[in-house]
């Protein structure tokens, strides 16, 4: 099987400090794979770096893509990369206000996504707006509402409508449940799992909460310093961790 | 009867496995836990795993699931060598072949028993009334009232937990099943439901590997024991 992704050596520094370096990892059709570690630790940049919202400073982020196989994203054009961010791959932000408009109406905002690929029929794109409401559990009566009508929990779940409506491969996620209170991230992350499921979907999750990750990921990827210090199954990471740093993080969780 | 046991292909096979824990953030204490573990479990076979509290059941049932890495030896599960292969081997190997009922249930909260139950058919790609169908069976079967399985199991009592996990591992007739304690805290009743599971399991060619502090079903469903206190590492070395 060919990988859906393939990191190959990705590196970038900010100025003399390290942002991350030497990440090198393949990520197959259907997987999910957590990413974790502390703040700083280079996760965020990793994300964006493979997303193509940062340029690295050295490596390859290889992506099969349906037309033309594996293609190196990083030395695309940039038309050809924008094209990609708007069909097969998503990006969810940790602030649901960074990735949606916030002027729009909750069916623009899925519609917009629709449109950039084409789509033209109203009528067509109006249903497909509404599907995708009830599928992230928001009522049908506020299509017409603007996101900052919306709670946190709400927004959140539309922006990942917003993002899957197209049907992407690949979906990138930045601390898609921080910020929100439990009782929602739970709801969030039940519907998340069942996206992925029905969709199969495969996703990079950026995390530093552990129940997260062994809740949503198949893998696991612990950084520090922007070094990737240990991978593997979520479980066995978490259970029997191997690295120094990786034993602190996982012992420092407070047990509820 | 034990050597046609012996000529059976095993389904499980350990060899020369060993483990230890390293704690880093302790001294680097190095903690030995396991030393030339063996053990075969041909298809259809169930093997108890004896020995005093501490003496590595869990450990060893942990690494025959990849939860824990083993440090040495081979782990095969039908065909796959748990010890070195990738995680998506191993993810591959957990959904279609390897079963664990551990003795703690961990589920997203707010998803609904049933689908907690449906999830490894659906995992399978079941179709989803088909998967609902068997989990209902299942939920029945172990004793679960009906006006349960709408919520979540986090909120149910111990011994209901336990049953919604049993019927989660008893869910996909798995080749190969890994049981933690599956009869404790269960009233006799739901006892003999999980033990007629276990036989059933068996009768289809289920090779079962089983932790049971509960001596009589031990005698009931299992063909013979193992003792891990032979694997335990001595304090000297």
């Amino acid at each position: 099987m060919t990988p859906l992704l393939q990191v190959k050596g990705i590196e970038k520094h900010y100025g003399a400090r390290i942002g991350c370096a030497d990440v090198n990892f393949d990520l197959f059709p259907g997987e999910v794979m957590g990413i974790v570690g502390e703040s700083g630790s280079g996760k965020s940049t990793l994300l964006n770096c493979l997303a193509g919202h940062l340029t690295p400073d050295a490596g390859q982020v290889i992506f099969d893509t349906r037309a033309e196989g594996p293609v190196d994203t990083v030395t695309m054009s940039e038309p050809a990369r924008r094209m990609l961010g708007r069909t097969d791959w998503a990006f969810v932000h940790q602030h649901a206000r960074d990735g949606l408009r916030m002027n729009v109406s909750a069916g623009g905002n899925i519609g917009e996504r629709l449109m950039a690929v084409g789509a033209r029929h109203y009528g067509d794109i109006r249903a497909r707006a509404v599907d995708w409401l009830d599928r992230v559990e928001i009522a049908e009566n506020r299509v017409d509402d603007r996101p900052s009508a919306f709670s946190g929990g709400m927004q959140q779940r539309l922006q990942i409508a917003r993002n899957l409506v197209t049907e992407p491969r690949l979906v990138f996620m930045d601390e898609p449940t921080g910020g929100l209170d439990v009782s929602v991230q739970a709801r969030l992350l039940d519907l998340l799992r069942g996206l992925v499921r029905q969709m199969g979907l495969s996703a990079l999750i950026v995390t530093h909460d552990l129940a997260v990750v062994r809740l949503l990921a198949d893998r696991l990827m612990v950084m520090k310093d922007g070094h990737v210090v240990e991978s593997g199954l979520t479980d066995q990471v978490l259970d029997d961790p191997q690295h120094a740093y990786t034993q602190l993080l996982v012992s420092s969780v407070l047990q509820v | 009867m034990s050597i046609s046991t012996k000529k059976k292909s095993a389904m499980i096979e350990l060899t020369g496995v060993s483990k230890s824990f390293v704690l880093h953030n302790q001294g680097s204490a190095v903690i030995p836990v396991m030393a030339g573990a063996e053990l075969r479990v041909a298809a259809g076979d169930c093997v108890a795993l004896t020995g005093a509290s501490g003496a590595g059941k869990s450990t060893l049932m942990r690494m025959i699931y990849g939860n824990y890495r083993a440090n040495a030896g081979r782990i095969m599960v039908g065909g796959t060598d748990v010890a070195k292969a990738a995680p998506r081997e191993i993810i591959a190997l957990r959904r279609e072949v390897l079963g664990y009922v551990s003795q703690f249930l961990r589920v997203v909260p707010r998803v609904a028993t049933l689908e907690v139950v449906a999830e490894p058919l659906l995992a399978l790609g079941v179709p989803e009334d088909q998967a609902r169908a068997r989990a209902a069976e299942l939920l029945a079967r172990l004793n679960i009232p009906e006006r349960l399985w709408s919520l979540s199991p986090t909120t149910f009592s111990g011994g209901e937990q336990q049953r919604v996990n049993i019927a989660r591992g008893f869910a996909h007739d798995y080749p190969a099943l890994l049981l933690d304690e599956p009869t404790a805290s269960l009233d006799p009743t739901n006892r003999a439901v999980v033990l007629g599971l276990i036989e059933a399991a068996k009768a289809r060619g289920a090779a079962i590997i089983g932790i049971f502090h509960d001596a009589e079903a031990r005698a009931q469903v299992c063909d013979r024991e193992e003792d891990v206190s032979a694997f335990t590492p001595q304090a000297a070395a």
